[in-house]
């Protein structure tokens, strides 16, 4: 691992006696988070929100692997710009209903991530990052080659369609309900994946690779599997805004899309559940209402980044669970 | 040399060269089912790459191990492992940011065969609580359960990695030096925990505390220089001139 998991306390503090697969705390806090989700659009611009909705679940994708799996990989961009290209197109040209538009896009990303994945996990730490920026950098020149992604202009006036044929997606506010939906769905999904026996073991070899090994866990096949659900996480979170943008772009696979994720879930405190939607938050707001600045935005968020690794490493939310004494 | 019915574990001509240096050498072991078996020598004896070999952590330059008559020489760790042949390490080996009984459940856990079921609750866990419980009792970290691994001192780090590795139930355990680093009391206890937990495995131990090799092993074999300078019981081993002088410097015996 480049980020040394093991030694710096960036990780939750465990508080339960035996499995309770929710607790209270979290139920409360994704009650809260709901609630949120469903007045939001009620006062805030609808597309910004989506936005918002879309870095969270890439973010959360992101954590998975990340936070619980131990494994920095440096080109997620990949399958989040993959799938919003596979995506683009099967609603475009071969006009899917969105939610199969989304379903292909997802697949998409799941089988690059079986692809890279299979690879890469066969490095350890900064080689690992390095194999996956490198598999990324091949899928974003594919995606600036390839005839159907439109090169620089990207592919265009996606449409929205109708969900099951029936819904017009059309409305901002209409669409904002179905991106809600399929992000809340993801992230108690992911949440469900960190507290499952796979969780588990995961957590454990994270932890102490060779210990597990030792107790008979075949860790590379764990560690395969963890990465490609979170590609196909990341994927679900990128078709679908491909959708609510109603564009697919080489911003989308480009290595500095990577990078914000990786910014997203260490300010919000990796290896927690709540901080990478915290995170995406942030750096979304922060794009969306300094974009007026121009490129004084990226000196804003490089200066925020510097605090947050020299003030809190373990970022906001990770901040918070200590102060409060429980892992959130 | 023949494995015969008795022996468990039987290394041939093993062999670790780290470029021109033989940290093991021409090394020939043949571990006795359901005896203690203690593996001691001088520093850098190549007793922990020994270890690293047999559970193939290291690979060998040379040479064959087979495990209850199963050649194993190419096998994965993980699946050295799934045999019945569970080692510890040198160094405290849990998982720090896990509470203790986290810690034995993951090697509990390994009865369900292999766990990829991402979608179940780890709810399905709790059947293993009662079990995990039992097994820290064992070694006297009850009231430590739902401490996390990091937080305990090291001589309980020590008992919670006996603990998880007993919660796989092994047929043979290698414990590289279990009583490193502790205090007396834990000493003791921890030397009275594998006497007991020897009386119906088989143990393969590497370590340097020599009252607790004299008290508890059935069989020694003394490693200098990555070769085998002597075997047999402590009496035996204790008196031979060649071990008096490589290890033990004429003080001792």
């Amino acid at each position: 691992m480049a980020v040394d998991v093991q030694t710096t306390s960036n990780v939750a503090p465990v508080a339960q006696r035996g499995a309770k697969g929710m607790s209270t705390l979290h139920m409360a806090i994704f009650a809260a988070l709901l609630v949120a989700g469903l007045i939001a659009p009620f006062f805030l611009y609808p597309v910004f929100l989506m936005k918002v909705l879309c870095f969270a679940l890439f973010a959360c994708a992101f954590n998975l692997l990340l936070g619980f799996g131990g494994l920095l990989s440096f080109g997620h961009a990949a399958y989040f710009g993959a799938a919003s290209y596979v995506a683009a197109h099967a609603a475009k040209v071969w006009g899917l209903t969105p939610e199969l538009a989304i379903l292909a896009g997802t697949g998409a990303a799941l089988i690059l991530g079986v692809l890279i994945g299979s690879l890469a996990i066969r490095r350890q730490g900064i080689y690992f990052a390095m194999v996956t920026l490198a598999f990324a950098q091949m899928v974003f020149f594919f995606s600036l080659q390839a005839p159907f992604t439109g090169g620089e202009d990207g592919i265009q006036a996606v449409p929205r369609g109708h969900l099951f044929g029936l819904l017009n997606l059309r409305p901002d506010f209409t669409l904002y309900f179905v991106v809600l939906a399929i992000t809340f769905g993801g992230i108690l999904f992911i949440y469900r994946i960190i507290h499952s026996p796979f969780g588990q073991v995961l957590k454990a070899i994270r932890e102490n690779e060779p210990r597990a090994i030792s107790l008979g866990y075949r860790t590379n096949r764990y560690k395969l599997a963890v990465f490609v659900l979170s590609a196909g996480f990341a994927g679900l979170a990128g078709a679908t805004k491909a959708l609510v943008f109603q564009l697919a772009s080489l911003t989308d696979v480009h290595w500095t899309m990577s990078g914000e994720v990786v910014l997203m879930t260490l300010i919000g405190g990796m290896g927690t559940v709540f901080g990478p939607i915290v995170g995406a938050t942030v750096i979304v707001t922060m794009q969306n209402y300094l974009a007026t600045w121009g490129a004084w935005v990226t000196i804003v968020q490089g200066t925020i980044f510097v605090i947050a690794v020299l003030l809190f490493r373990e970022g906001i939310v990770g901040v918070i669970s200590k102060w409060v004494k429980r892992p959130l | 040399m023949t494995a015969s019915e008795g022996t468990i574990l039987q290394a041939e001509d093993l062999t670790k060269e780290f470029k021109g240096f033989f940290a093991v050498d021409g090394v020939n072991l043949s571990i006795k089912r359901g005896s203690i078996h203690a593996l001691i020598g001088p520093n850098g004896a190549g007793k922990t790459t020994c270890f690293n070999l047999l559970t193939k952590f290291l690979p060998p330059t040379r040479g064959r191990i087979t495990f209850k008559g199963q050649d194993i020489t190419a096998m994965s760790p993980a699946d050295i492992a799934r045999l019945g042949m569970v080692r510890s390490f040198q160094i405290s080996a849990v998982f720090p940011h896990l509470s203790a009984i986290e810690n034995v459940r993951i090697a509990l856990q390994r009865q369900r065969g292999d766990s990829f079921d991402f979608w179940r609750s780890e709810r399905v866990l709790n059947e293993f609580n009662s079990r995990a419980a039992e097994l820290l009792a064992d070694v006297g970290l009850t009231e430590f359960s739902n401490v996390q691994a990091v937080e305990l001192p090291y001589g309980r780090k020590r008992a919670l990695e006996i603990a998880t590795t007993l919660a796989l139930d092994p047929e043979m355990l290698l414990l590289d030096e279990p009583t490193a680093g502790m205090t007396p009391e834990d000493v003791e206890r921890v030397a009275a925990l594998i006497k007991r937990i020897g009386a119906n495995r088989t143990i393969l131990m590497v370590e340097h505390n020599l009252s607790v090799v004299s008290t508890i092993s059935d069989t020694i074999t003394v490693l200098a220089r990555g070769k085998v300078l002597a075997e047999g019981n402590y009496e035996t081993v204790s008196k031979d001139p060649r071990v008096v002088e490589a290890y033990i410097g004429g003080g001792h015996g």
